[in-house]
């Protein structure tokens, strides 16, 4: 008798469907035991990748919480691709249609957080502008000039506090967060992604650069969302970040 | 606010954040840039522990057998119910 | 400048390698005169994995290993990854290059798990096929690793050692002996593990590896060993590595350790264990 691997994966993943007959022990009988030695390497070997991957999650939900919704998730979503570090893409969307955790709204971002910090970690390396690039442009060169963002550059705008929430689940912990809509900016200073707070307006801003808009048009459509929009403070975490590589500088007809 | 003073106003706004982050620290070697926290998630090809663990517990595949436990510390964080308000569907914006 | 490494693993121990590592390999590297990567942690676009990788290799020959190949798959290899692979294999043009008689993907699910296959004809041609397309792909020989085993096919045909030279011979790969792998399997598998040395091709052999286990039992009360590199190499294997490379000559023996990573010292320590074997052989 054949052993297809379809029907191995079938029941790596589900331990209620029987091993496949034709998988033996050393005295011919059925496999039992030693196939769930493959079960259970599977289960835990992903389980340990997203412990690993989402670690703030972990911590909201506490270790059991997490293994069990762990455990679900993996058996629904295997990984499409032997890249361990990008594992988890639908986690999120898993967690906000998660009956018993719905009562946490914010997770779904809280995982969208974790799960850009890690693309921020492996992106391309880019090398940033000096900041003296800036000194030397005219007014009217900043309004018309397309700013071209880090492949590390990362950008989330939740109606939760998932700034707050996340560095309140840091090591060295923080504020209680309080319900606010937040922004994040991710920034990587050579290797390690930085998560810092945008103030209001500075999502749209960054959004806007992004897209590729002119830097005049990108402050217009920050400062319609926010009127009190602080841009130094938003260009600063993004020239201080080394989130801009290049300066693209508009023709003057 | 004419446009002279729009540009005018941001060019300030660009001289203060350089002026912000003139302070900041020079780059460190490579090779101190090199070592640090790893946001691992790693393949490797080590098994995992014997055959009694997650592989073979039944209420992994039960979604309705699943109970949420009171753990962690979303139990000490008092934000609203996630069912409750207005949840918009959440813009996020990723720079090619 | 003038790359003066050599590009081939020397007969000395290396070392899988850990990021927590990285200081201690470059300060106080001891005997370990090489490093093995697992490829897939290396496929991302940049950040600190890729320059530590290149750091590394500026020092030490590296060794790819790839875990998530599936080379017994019975679909097709997956073609994205083979791309990646070929993209790493030829920036860093390691020393050498390897993977696993094993499948792992199967209808787009990657299980992360080095999964079993039944020794017949038809595998042996299925995965003589895809090391031929890998190595057309990457343009250079690879080696392949026998597996460690908890369960038999009832429809194998063909024992172990002799799949492994067939492949060998068909494809011109060339084979990396986990000591370690031979032993789990030969007690999971009530066979003797000399015998299975003896029989093994070692004259085609280019790389070892060691690492340790955990032991268990089945249903039945039958020992059932773990491949768990998580501990260190027990003495049985420490044995059949001597006997090993007195019979099949001294040859790159790697230390793998990858749950329970312990600090540098111990993991070096295991290093200078197989380093002074290798220098017995060679006396």
């Amino acid at each position: 008798m054949s052993v297809g691997q379809t029907d191995f994966r079938t029941a790596i993943l589900d331990a209620r469907v029987a091993a496949p007959a034709g998988l033996v022990d050393p005295e011919g009988r059925p496999a039992g035991k030693r196939f769930d030695v493959y079960r259970n390497n599977v289960a835990v070997s992903l389980t340990e990748a997203l412990k690993t991957a989402f670690p703030v999650i972990r911590k909201l939900l506490g270790d059991e919480n997490f293994a069990g919704i762990a455990g679900l998730f993996l058996r629904q979503h295997p990984p499409t691709s032997p890249l361990l570090m990008f594992y988890g893409a639908e986690f999120p969307d898993f967690l906000a249609g998660f009956e018993p955790v719905r009562h946490l709204g914010y997770l779904a971002d809280v995982a969208r957080l974790e799960l850009a910090l890690r693309h921020s970690y492996h992106a391309a390396d880019a090398t940033p502008v000096a900041p003296q690039a800036f000194q030397d442009m005219t007014p009217q060169a900043l309004m018309a000039a397309r700013l071209r963002l880090a492949p590390a550059v990362q950008l989330l705008r939740s109606h939760w506090p998932i700034h707050a929430i996340w560095q309140f689940n840091q090591p060295q912990g923080g504020p209680k967060p309080e319900m606010r809509p937040e922004s994040i900016l991710i920034t990587r200073p050579d290797y390690d992604p930085v998560p810092h707070l945008l103030p209001a307006g500075g999502g749209a801003l960054v959004a806007a650069l992004g897209d590729g808009q002119p830097l005049g048009n990108a402050v217009a459509t920050a400062t319609t969302k926010a009127p009190d929009f602080d841009l130094a403070a938003t260009l600063g975490l993004l020239i201080g970040g080394g989130a801009i590589t290049e300066i693209l500088q508009e023709e003057t007809p | 606010m004419s446009n002279q003073v729009k540009a005018l106003a941001v060019a300030g706004a660009v001289a203060a954040a350089l002026t912000g982050i003139a302070s900041a620290p020079a780059h460190a070697q490579e090779k101190e840039k090199c070592y640090g926290v790893s946001l691992a998630g790693a393949n490797d090809c080590a098994a995992g522990p014997g055959t009694t663990c997650a592989g073979t517990s039944s209420v992994d595949y039960q979604g309705n057998a699943w109970k949420f436990v009171d753990a962690g510390t979303c139990a000490s964080m008092e934000l609203p119910d996630g069912r409750m308000g207005s949840l918009e569907p959440l813009e996020r914006d990723l720079p090619a | 400048m003038l790359d003066t490494r050599p590009n081939y693993l020397p007969n000395r121990p290396g070392v899988g390698y850990k990021p927590q590592h990285f200081s201690d390999i470059l300060d106080h590297p001891g005997t370990v005169a090489w490093l093995e990567i697992h490829a897939e942690n290396y496929m991302g676009a940049g950040g600190r994995p890729l320059a530590q990788l290149r750091a590394l290799a500026e020092r030490f020959p590296i060794s790819v290993h790839g875990v998530g190949l599936s080379i017994g798959g019975e679909g097709s290899l997956d073609d994205e990854h083979l791309a990646r692979l070929k993209h790493l294999i030829g920036w860093l043009e390691p020393a050498s290059f390897s993977e696993h008689l094993a499948w792992s993907t199967h209808g787009s699910h990657f299980l992360n798990d080095l999964l079993p296959l039944p020794y017949t004809e038809e595998t042996l041609a299925r995965i003589c096929a895809h090391i031929d397309q890998v190595q057309e792909t990457v343009g250079r020989q690879m080696l392949l690793e026998n597996p460690s085993t908890y369960l038999a096919f009832a429809e194998s045909q063909i024992p172990e050692a002799e799949f492994l030279t067939e492949i060998s011979t068909r494809t011109g790969c060339g084979l990396l002996f986990d000591v370690n792998n031979v032993f789990i399997s030969a007690t999971n598998q009530k066979t003797d593990p000399y015998s299975y040395i003896d029989a093994f091709p070692l004259d085609r052999v280019q790389e070892l590896h060691l690492g340790g286990h955990d032991e268990d039992h089945d249903e039945h009360g039958a020992p059932l060993l773990i491949d768990s590199h998580g501990r260190e190499v027990v003495d049985a294997v420490w044995k059949m590595y001597e006997y090993t490379i007195a019979k099949g000559g001294p040859k790159p023996s790697l230390i793998e350790w990858d749950t329970d990573v312990p600090d540098w010292p111990v993991l070096e320590a295991e290093a200078a264990r197989a380093q002074s074997i290798l220098q017995q052989v060679l006396v």
